[in-house]
C-alpha cells in the first residue's frame, strides 16, 4: 500500500438533524483518519449548528450524535476551524461551541478549534489535496 | 379561520421562511420546525424580519427540536412561543388549513 499522506479537508456546512448530511459527514471523517491521512474539518455557514453547546435530542427522540465530536481529539482529528463570519450572522459566539480538545504529544489538553475569518478559510481551502464539502 | 403556515427549513441556507414571511396574511400562525428553529434565535440576520412579522403574525418555534440542535427557549426572539408535539397538534387543530413552506 502507499504510504502518501494527503491532506483531506472535510466542509460541514449544513444543520444537523434536519437532514442527514452531518452524521455521514462524520462518519466518513472517521473512516479516512483510520487510514493516517491529514484530516481538517471546517464547520461553517449552518455547519456551525453541528458543535452547538448542550444538544439535547431528550424530548424529540433522535440520536444525539454530538458527543462524537468529542472523540476526534483522539483519532487525531485537531484541526477544527470555525468560520468567524457564519457565527455572527446566526447570533453565535464561541461560547456557543462545544469545547472540543485534543492531547498532545506531551499528554497535555490542548483546544481543538480554530476561529478563522472567511479570507483564512479560503487559503486553509487553496493548501489542500482533496475539499469534501456538504 | 387563519392559515397555519410550517417552515421546515434554514432560513441561512434556503429563502422558505422570507417566501412563507411575504406571503402569510395579517392573524395568520407560523411554526418554525426541523432545522428552520434556528432562525428563531437572537441577534441573527433574519432577526429583523421575524420580529416584524411578529407584530402582525403568531410565530411559534418547536421546542424539541431547538432543544435538539443545542437551544432553549432563553435564546429566542421574544415574541416567539415554544411548543411541544402537542402544542402542535392543537395548532393544527385550531387553524383551517395549513401549509408546508418546503
Amino acid at each position: 500500500m502507499s504510504e502518501a499522506i494527503k491532506k483531506f479537508m472535510f466542509v460541514n456546512t449544513k444543520a444537523p438533524y434536519g437532514t442527514v448530511y452531518a452524521l455521514e459527514s462524520l462518519e466518513v471523517v472517521l473512516i479516512t483518519a483510520a487510514f493516517d491521512q491529514d484530516v481538517s474539518l471546517v464547520f461553517c455557514d449552518d455547519g456551525v449548528f453541528q458543535i452547538s453547546n448542550n444538544q439535547n435530542t431528550e424530548a424529540s427522540g433522535m440520536k444525539n450524535f454530538s458527543n462524537a465530536y468529542k472523540a476526534l481529539g483522539d483519532y487525531d482529528i485537531n484541526k477544527l476551524y470555525v468560520e468567524k463570519e457564519s457565527l455572527e450572522e446566526r447570533g453565535l459566539t464561541l461560547d456557543n461551541i462545544m469545547d472540543l480538545t485534543y492531547e498532545d504529544d506531551d499528554w497535555a489538553e490542548k483546544p481543538s478549534i480554530k476561529l478563522v475569518t472567511r479570507a483564512e478559510l479560503a487559503d486553509l481551502m487553496d493548501d489542500q489535496d482533496l475539499v469534501i464539502s456538504s | 379561520m387563519a392559515m397555519l403556515h410550517t417552515v421546515n427549513k434554514s432560513p441561512f441556507e434556503r429563502n422558505s421562511l422570507n417566501s412563507c414571511l411575504t406571503k402569510s396574511k395579517e392573524g395568520s400562525s407560523i411554526l418554525l420546525i426541523e432545522d428552520a428553529v434556528v432562525g428563531a434565535l437572537k441577534g441573527t440576520i433574519v432577526a429583523d424580519k421575524l420580529s416584524a412579522a411578529i407584530a402582525n403574525k403568531n410565530v411559534y418555534v418547536l421546542g424539541s427540536d431547538l432543544n435538539t440542535r443545542g437551544f432553549t427557549e432563553a435564546d429566542i426572539l421574544d415574541g416567539i412561543k415554544t411548543v411541544d408535539y402537542a402544542g402542535f397538534v392543537d395548532l393544527v387543530a385550531e387553524h383551517s388549513n395549513v401549509q408546508s413552506w418546503l
